[in-house]
């Protein structure tokens, strides 16, 4: 089977400006709602408790509310169904340090009468924890970042690496902004399918730009344009199938995985989208953007061969003693 | 015909990848094997902290202690002895038994003594502290590691995170009371002491202040069952529960449980000391701040043996000499992080992912058939390998699986056959400009190669950062993350080049495109 033979090259360039527009738009209205509505810290980052139970039957949301009214330690808890209408999650802002008294037992005591239910689960996090984890966090991205900059300058060249990280800022701007208009909660979770679509949507990035790197090297051609449409005409068969096969598997664990998992699975879905389209419409255009020289590129391995083929002449010489 | 060396790797590879896998895909007894994360089998994870600065307290406390018994040995008068969080001050009335106290005193280790006349006070040095902090924190993992092993769960993890941080992790608990009794086992101090009652004022106890107490140097306490029943004791212990060399559970002459303690040398002459001295007056048995029993005493205990009764069950009985016989915390515990997931919210997150999984694998193995033919076969091939070999390296590590670490293998699925995408894609463009197939395949590797490596490159940096910056179930996620990378690096790039060559001749006779690569040529 074949979707993309290669017949003919699609001008992508010249709908890059388009593009350009759309993406601005979206990731100033991410930005926009980052600032506006905010994202919304789950208790890895904020601290707090979450306590989910599970009913037999439909749980009594209602019953439970005036329940937990009545004991202090539930001041400001909110109460909200979680995957199925029989399993509901607890959160509230309260933290206990005390090692023997548990909220879960007290969640046990508060709810008797409502119903048969079963207490699965019980997170506490500290607000030390929360704001250390945070500061992890943070660091974990900035650090992954930075990392991969400097892997791309080595392997291509400046404006290859600056192009690769705007595209990458571009993602992530996306996904976050998604993440906050949906008010998913912020966990670890989250930031762990942050870090993998950072990975994700530059592997994507990368392969295009191999490909550009080749046409550089390769043809007579001294249009960027051109040879840009062409590399990624060529490596479109690879981006939509690669990038299919990943949405099917994210898009069983979004189905299937299970509540747990729902936010990981939301923020990657959205990830990959959006990688996928920056790969083609974003991170090359920056390239024409930032003036890349195919010339001055050409002579730059011009010079580079020359310099080789020097250093092995001299090592041939030397090494058959004529000096 | 050449040796294959790149088909001999594979098959070494799939066989590696068989033999150390097969231990955690059957459960069987023996052999490495994936541990299933707290997250999936139902557990209990907490991140504790420890109040260090009690630990400095309760050195002083001590030290307050054996500075009277001193005195009281040697016959020497001394007054107002006090302590607070820094120091132990009192005054030794005949300014000739300084000397004698000096000497007491050089023996002690890691104090500083200063005296303002006939006051001497007696303080801690700021390395002293440091020490006492340390101690407290290694202590504490030793005494929840000691107390948990008696529990009776399998392999209970407590290790030091950070400077003052204690990782607990315990595995399969089943019931809420269970979780109720490891956690009480974990927190309980068990600091036993043996008080003085203040017979003199102890009638006066029920309208007496705290601070009218302090004032007598006494303290208030209550009893353990009865928080009515108050007792005014010598604040200064007479011993604590650091001269116990075992306690066990017996049963009194009405059949009721007890727990029998025995004091170690030093211990047994002092109690002895004070028993003889104290007859006909009462001796409260404190634990943790609570009287437990205050026995008149009727004569001179000697041998250094002793009994707490208490109205307790045979299972609390049991937990608490646990608890004693391990030793006490020196430094008061406190939560804060924890994470509990009980049993069949981990079954449900196994089988949801479990479905994720072979839905999403059968998703891509189905396509990649249908879209490249035979290439998608040996891709598929490679796919499976490359699983095989990620729970085999997982094996041998003896790795946690978690939740975040199964949708990394999900994850894995459908990024590891992005690699056979990229090299048939340059196959078909290359017998599209006619190249014969053996050019095409030979050249197509080549050319992929480059931008392969470049982006496993990347990403593997990324997992990397993870797996340094995450914490627990994240760390999971990273693992298996990197350990699929480097797999489908051998799988999916040696291993189908493998194969291709090994079917060489059949292909290169052939000129059915469709069939090996899916295309019309």
């Amino acid at each position: 089977m074949e979707f993309f033979k290669y017949s003919r090259t699609f001008d992508f360039m010249s709908k890059s400006k388009l593009a350009m527009l759309f993406s601005t738009i979206l990731v100033l209205a991410s930005y926009a709602i980052l600032a506006t509505k905010g994202l919304n810290y789950g208790i890895d980052f904020a601290g707090g408790t979450v306590v989910q139970v599970k009913y037999d039957t439909k749980a009594p949301i209602k019953a439970m509310r005036e329940k937990l009214k009545a004991n202090k330690l539930f001041d400001g808890a909110s109460i909200s169904e979680f995957g199925s209408p029989d399993e509901v999650v607890i959160r509230m802002k309260t933290t206990t340090g005390n090692v023997t008294q548990d909220i879960g037992d007290v969640t046990r005591e508060v709810l008797k009468g409502t119903g048969a239910f079963e207490v699965r689960r019980v997170d506490i996090v500290g607000p030390k924890v929360g704001s250390e984890l945070k500061e992890k966090g943070i660091m974990s991205l900035v650090l992954a970042i930075l990392s991969i900059l400097i892997y791309v300058a080595f392997r291509f060249e400046w404006r290859f690496a600056v192009a690769s990280i705007v595209a990458l800022v571009h993602d992530v701007s996306i996904a976050m902004g998604a993440v906050a208009l949906f008010a998913i909660d912020v966990n670890l979770d989250v930031l762990a399918a942050i870090l993998t679509l950072l990975g994700y949507s530059l592997n994507d990035t990368i392969i295009v730009f191999d490909r550009i790197r080749e046409g550089i090297t390769k043809s007579k051609k001294a249009n960027l344009t051109e040879i840009i449409n062409e590399s990624i005409t060529r490596t479109l068969a690879r981006t939509t199938l690669t990038s299919l096969t990943t949405f099917f598997v994210v898009f069983t664990l979004f189905m299937f995985g299970g509540e747990i998992i729902h936010a990981f699975a939301f923020t990657l879905l959205v990830g990959i989208i959006v990688g996928t389209y920056s790969s083609i419409f974003v991170a090359s255009p920056i390239l024409i953007f930032f003036g890349f020289d195919v010339k001055g590129y050409h002579t730059k391995l011009a010079e580079k061969a020359k310099r080789e083929a020097e250093k092995n002449r001299m090592r041939e010489q030397f090494e058959s003693g004529v000096m | 015909m050449k040796l294959n060396y790149r088909i001999v790797i594979f098959a070494l590879a799939i066989v590696f990848g068989i033999v150390f896998s097969l231990p955690s895909l059957l459960q069987t007894q023996s052999g490495k094997k994936i541990t299933l994360g707290l997250d999936l089998q139902g557990g209990l994870h907490m991140l504790l902290g420890v109040k260090t600065e009690e630990a400095t307290k309760s050195r002083i406390k001590s030290m307050a202690a054996s500075i009277k018994h001193f005195a009281e040995r040697n016959d020497i008068l001394i007054n107002g002895l006090t302590f607070d969080n820094k120091s132990v001050t009192f005054e030794v009335l005949d300014s000739d038994e300084i000397k004698t106290f000096d000497e007491f005193l050089s023996k002690l280790e890691g104090v500083t003594v200063t005296h303002k006349g006939s006051v001497i006070s007696v303080s801690l040095t700021p390395k002293e502290i440091e020490k006492t902090k340390k101690q407290a924190v290694s202590q504490a993992i030793e005494t929840i590691r000691n107390r948990l092993d008696q529990f009776g769960l399998s392999e209970p993890i407590v290790a030091r995170q950070g400077k003052d941080k204690i990782l607990v992790e315990l595995a399969g608990i089943k019931s809420q009371e269970d979780e109720q009794r490891a956690r009480e086992l974990i927190s309980r101090a068990a600091k036993l002491e043996l008080m003085a009652v203040d017979e003199d004022r102890n009638a006066r106890v029920y309208n007496m202040s705290d601070a009218d107490a302090a004032s007598y140097g006494d303290i208030i306490l209550e009893d353990v069952k009865s928080p009515k029943i108050k007792y005014l004791v010598h604040e200064i212990p007479i011993l604590d529960g650091g001269m116990l060399t075992g306690a066990n559970v017996g049963f009194d002459q009405n059949n009721r449980p007890v727990i029998n303690f025995k004091l170690n040398a030093e211990g047994a002459d002092i109690f002895g000391d004070f028993t003889g001295k104290n007859v006909g007056k009462r001796l409260a048995v404190v634990l943790d701040g609570k009287v437990y029993s205050a026995p008149n005493i009727n004569e001179r205990i000697g041998g250094g043996s002793g009994q707490i009764s208490g109205n307790y069950t045979v299972l609390e009985a049991k937990d608490l000499a646990i608890a004693l016989r391990s030793g006490a915390l020196l430094a008061p515990i406190y939560l804060m992080e924890k994470r509990s997931v009980g049993p069949s919210l981990g079954a449900d997150s196994i089988k949801a992912s479990m479905i994720a999984l072979i839905g999403g694998f059968v998703l891509v193995i189905v396509f990649m058939m249908v879209y490249y033919r035979m290439a998608g076969v040996i891709a598929n091939i490679a796919l499976i390998a490359n699983l095989l070999l990620l729970l085999a390296v997982m094996s041998l590590f003896g790795a946690t699986l978690t939740l975040p670490g199964m949708a990394g293998i999900v994850l894995t699925v459908g990024m590891a056959v992005d690699a056979n995408v990229i090299i048939t894609e340059r196959i078909r463009e290359l017998i599209y400009e006619g190249k014969s197939m053996h050019k095409a395949i030979e050249e197509g590797y080549s050319n992929a190669m480059r931008a392969i490596l470049d982006a496993n490159i990347t990403t593997l940096i990324a997992s990397v950062v993870l797996y340094v910056y995450g914490t627990g179930a994240i760390k999971g996620f990273a693992v298996t993350m990197s350990i699929g990378i480097l797999a489908s690096m051998l799988t999916a790039i040696l291993g189908t080049h493998g194969i291709y060559q090994m079917l060489e001749s059949k292909m290169g006779k052939s000129k059915n495109y469709r069939f090996w690569f899916g295309i019309k040529g």
